[in-house]
């Protein structure tokens, strides 16, 4: 046995120059994804990156890990292939609006349903960026673009409601400009069995640069963001003194000390969607942090559990049992 | 059963068809039939034609199912041209079918379904039993329905229960009139309907009653006997369909690979069987996914592969299509995979249950940049184990993804299969690299196969991915010169496979008047109609290609001594087109049918023998 090293995060660099924009929040966010494996004590050669086709898919090459930058849209398909060969194997999927719930939306909710245990970053900056500039499925309405020179008529998706409602075990939702809270979270995903589905904001500096400044700009982010921690009452504001209640379907702001204490592990998913629903009312702050996280059985675990119950039945198949079975004739 | 005294009369080659409503159960009907025949000893093909609708409007044309069976005392290579017997369970199966008979065939109608409503259902404006269409043909009239009706009496089971019994009825007046044993349906019946006693009951009673049916009430003039085939190869056999082969094939090909099977697929018909028997075979340790889409298929095929396993992904034409973009992935990350199309007519949906060969060119050619694919091609349900194994074999001795071709007629075809000694069969197991020493992704051997560690292997980390890369680092390249390179490495790696298999057999006269070429399921009908032609003395030879990207040696020196080519092909001639791009100083004639339906002997035979009378 060679003797364990702990490795550092920069040992999970490979050797090629990063090519991603001056100021992209993918840096950070490859940063946080560096961290956290070398915290949580993987070897390197059992994990596999997987993306698709946009600029964060281009994650894998900047990795010292195994990996695959496979095609637009079908990186969840193609970990789901790899998870279940190989389930010791730790499957991270780098995707983005364009490519996870555009081109790739079909996979992305039958894997988040399929509960295959993967570790899904999506990174939101609402604008196509590869293509330079176009909206995308998490574009507001009304963005002007390449392609929307009057303004986007397309109503966006909530990721998250959209993971929630695909049946999701872990959803959760950090930023690209607080690297603590991100690594809290990849933290929490990478320590999850089963799909975990984690939305990066994500700036984009030059197609979409300011689209989440209101949540990220040091002067309003206290008071337009709240940070949802486990089993703890639910406080924002500059100075901590604000609280959201659940109140029915709904939640509403109220003195800190009133505050409902959040619980992700609630068997429903109806106080995560609920507190999706934040998104869409300008006068209520922002939730990050985990939405969900509950265990149901992983894909992975089920096709092996079956193939093992099958075997232990019907004992191991041999090849002639396959082929010379009880209707053969013999001849001569 | 009971000895009976009807007189035997030897019949050398008989065709049956089944023919009834989607819902009469002929194709359980047939393959019974089909089943008890293969162990009695005859050679046989079959071929089921079933309408795409799974219950057409009942008692209408367009509902009709039908089965049928070719059996004979030689070896033979197609499920028949003009039947012998028509088994017609109502006015629709009577009316589509009955042109197609010999003369002086058999009729068998169920005249329980020939009332007034059963006509009109089926658009007959006069009755077929009465006006005169079947003069001719021996027709047997029988109330097949009153007949299952009275066998059952006393049963549990309700009227339409009991009347679902008839096709074991008939199935055993068939039984009775071509010598066959009931016992093994009676087993299979105990097999199927073990836990449902009532159910078990009434069919065995049916069967039972068709075959004494026959036998006591003399409805034929004699009882017919196909003695078993004499000059049978020894061996081992089963009665085996192309898609059970394939599933069959690709198991064994991974087994013997030293790899796990990966199955991605989606359901699409005539593939979908392929889906269903692997996924019957999970204590072989065949991992079966049904995924959410085509492309989900194939890209979880490819993600297995990836991480060591022998990935696969089943289809038909418009899931090929859908699976297009991820096959060029797997051609530049240079992975094993093979794809099963299993072609039906197109385009687009086409004729789901019907059978053509066009998607020939879409496989070799359809993707986008210098993608090369090889393609192999299973000839009849019985070659299909073979190719199967052989497409496994060329996808991991070559690092490439590899299409094997089949369609809906080798498919839903059966056929008895000498089945292969385990020790004969090829062995290609894989050697993945552990060693960082010299060690990077596009690493090669001598066949230009691309060196293969899986994840989970210490320091072998690296990353492949739909851009190019460089051809010694392994890393993302631009370089002009490196994309040149990488294109016709891996096209070179691809044409090197024609090392690695045999020039295909010509069978026929030196200096042919006519050779045919052949591929895929035009297998049986070209080998019957050249075999009969030979037999006359005429100058025509056959050749019967299996890999038909890249192409074997050795076919120029064999096209060279021909006077004339020409390739029958369920397309408008895709074979032919390839051929002469490759070797444009020969002239390849295409014959062509696209009607969804397979070539018929009879018919290929006359449009050779049009061919050397035109040569004479």
């Amino acid at each position: 046995m060679s003797e364990i090293q702990q490795l550092k995060a920069k040992d999970f660099k490979s050797d090629q120059e990063i090519r991603w924009c001056p100021g992209c929040g993918d840096y950070s966010i490859i940063a946080g994804v560096q961290a956290v494996l070398a915290d949580i004590g993987v070897a390197r050669e059992n994990v596999v990156m997987v993306s698709g086709i946009g600029c964060s898919s281009r994650f894998p090459y900047y990795m010292e890990t195994y990996g695959f930058h496979s095609i637009h849209g079908r990186a969840n398909a193609i970990a789901t292939g790899v998870k279940v060969a190989n389930p010791d194997l730790q499957v991270w999927v780098i995707t983005g609006d364009g490519d996870g719930l555009s081109i790739g939306g079909n996979h992305m909710i039958h894997s988040l349903r399929r509960n295959v245990d993967l570790k899904i970053i999506l990174f939101n900056n609402e604008i196509y960026g590869l293509t330079k500039g176009q909206y995308s499925p998490t574009s507001p309405q009304g963005l002007k673009t390449k392609t929307s020179p009057f303004g986007s008529v397309d109503a966006p998706f909530n990721p998250l409601q959209l993971a929630l409602g695909s049946g999701a075990t872990f959803v959760a939702r950090t930023l690209d400009t607080q690297p603590k809270h991100m690594k809290e979270v990849l933290a929490a995903a990478a320590a999850h069995k089963g799909a975990a589905f984690v939305e990066v904001w994500q700036n984009c500096v030059i197609f979409n640069d300011g689209a989440f400044k209101d949540w990220t700009d040091k002067t309003t982010r206290d008071e337009q963001t709240i940070m949802l921690q486990p089993n703890q009452p639910m406080v924002f504001g500059k100075d901590q003194d604000k609280g959201l209640k659940i109140d029915g379907f709904a939640l509403k702001v109220v003195p800190a000390s009133e505050a409902s204490v959040w619980d992700p592990t609630v068997d429903s998913a109806g106080p995560a969607f609920v507190m999706t629903q934040l998104d869409a009312d300008p006068a209520m702050p922002r939730p990050f942090g985990v939405f969900r996280s509950v265990q149901r059985p992983t894909l992975d675990e089920l096709v092996r559990e079956q193939i093992t119950t099958v075997t232990q039945k019907r004992g191991p198949g041999a090849l002639k049992d396959l082929l010379y079975t009880s209707d053969c004739w013999t001849v001569g | 059963m009971s000895s009976d005294t009807s007189e035997l009369i030897r019949q050398d080659d008989v065709t049956i068809r089944f023919a009834g409503d989607s819902g009469d159960g002929m194709q359980l009907t047939g393959t019974q039939f089909t089943d008890t025949t293969a162990k009695v000893g005859n050679d046989l093909a079959t071929f089921p034609d079933f309408p795409a609708e799974i219950r057409a409007p009942a008692g209408t044309r367009a509902g009709v199912s039908g089965y049928q069976i070719h059996f004979s005392s030689a070896d033979i290579y197609t499920p028949g041209d003009a039947p012998d017997v028509l088994v017609a369970m109502n006015p629709a199966a009577l009316i589509i079918n009955y042109k197609d008979l010999k003369p002086g065939g058999i009729v068998l109608v169920n005249t329980g379904s020939f009332t007034d409503k059963d006509l009109e259902r089926a658009d007959c404006k006069t009755n077929p039993l009465t006006d005169g269409s079947l003069s001719g043909f021996r027709v047997i009239q029988e109330d097949i329905n009153q007949r299952t009706i009275e066998a059952l009496a006393g049963t549990p089971l309700g009227k339409k229960d009991v009347l679902r019994c008839k096709n074991f009825f008939t199935l055993g007046m068939m039984y009775w009139l071509f010598s066959r044993p009931i016992e093994p349906t009676l087993e299979w019946l105990v097999e199927k309907f073990g836990k449902k006693p009532d159910l078990l009951d009434a069919n065995t009673r049916a069967l039972k009653a068709g075959y004494n049916h026959g036998e006591l009430l003399r409805l034929f003039q004699g009882r017919y006997e196909v003695p078993k085939v004499d000059n049978v190869e020894p061996g081992t056999y089963r009665n085996i369909m192309g898609n059970q082969a394939v599933a069959l094939g690709l198991v064994a090909g991974a087994e013997l690979a030293g790899l796990k099977a990966f199955l991605g697929s989606y359901p699409i018909t005539p593939a979908t069987d392929i889906l269903q028997y692997m996924s019957l075979m999970k204590n072989h340790g065949v991992i079966t996914c049904q995924m959410e889409d085509e492309i989900a298929g194939i890209c979880t095929a490819i993600g297995a592969s990836f991480a060591g396993h022998l990935g696969i992904t089943t289809t038909s034409g418009p899931g090929l299509a859908l699976k297009t973009e991820a096959m060029g992935l797997a051609v530049i990350t240079e992975l094993p995979l093979v794809i099963v199309n299993v072609q039906r007519g197109g385009p687009s949906t086409g004729l789901p249950t019907k059978v053509e060969q066009a998607d020939l060119l879409q496989s070799i050619f359809g993707r986008n940049g210098e993608a090369p694919i090889p393609v192999v091609a299973c000839s009849c349900p019985a070659d299909s184990f073979e190719c199967a194994v052989e497409a496994c074999r060329i996808a991991v001795e070559y690092m490439t993804p590899v299409i094997l071709l089949s369609d809906n007629y080798i498919a839903n075809g059966a056929e008895p299969w000498k089945l292969p000694a385990l020790e004969d069969l090829p062995h290609f197991e894989v050697k993945f690299v552990t060693e960082r020493e010299g060690y990077t992704p596009y690493t090669r051997d001598a066949k230009l196969a691309r060196a293969w560690a899986k994840p989970g292997t210490p320091e072998l980390m690296h990353r492949i991915g739909g851009l190019e890369k460089d051809a010694h680092t392994g890393n993302v390249s631009y370089d002009p010169m490196n994309h040149q390179i990488m294109c016709e490495t891996r096209l070179a790696k691809v044409m090197g496979i024609r090392d690695s298999i045999p020039t295909p057999t010509y069978y026929g006269p030196d200096a042919p008047d006519l050779l045919v070429v052949g591929w895929g399921s035009t297998y049986g009908a070209i080998r019957s109609s050249v075999e009969a032609l030979q037999r006359e003395g005429k100058k025509i030879g056959r050749l019967h290609m299996r890999h038909m990207y890249p192409l074997p040696h050795g076919l120029p020196e064999i096209f060279a001594s021909a006077r004339r080519i020409v390739i029958p092909e369920m397309n408008f001639g895709q074979a032919a087109r390839l051929l002469t791009s490759e070797y444009p100083q020969f002239k390849f004639e295409t014959h062509y049918k696209v009607q969804g339906k397979p070539f018929f002997a009879p018919e290929l035979k006359a449009h050779f023998r049009k061919i050397l009378e035109e040569t004479a």
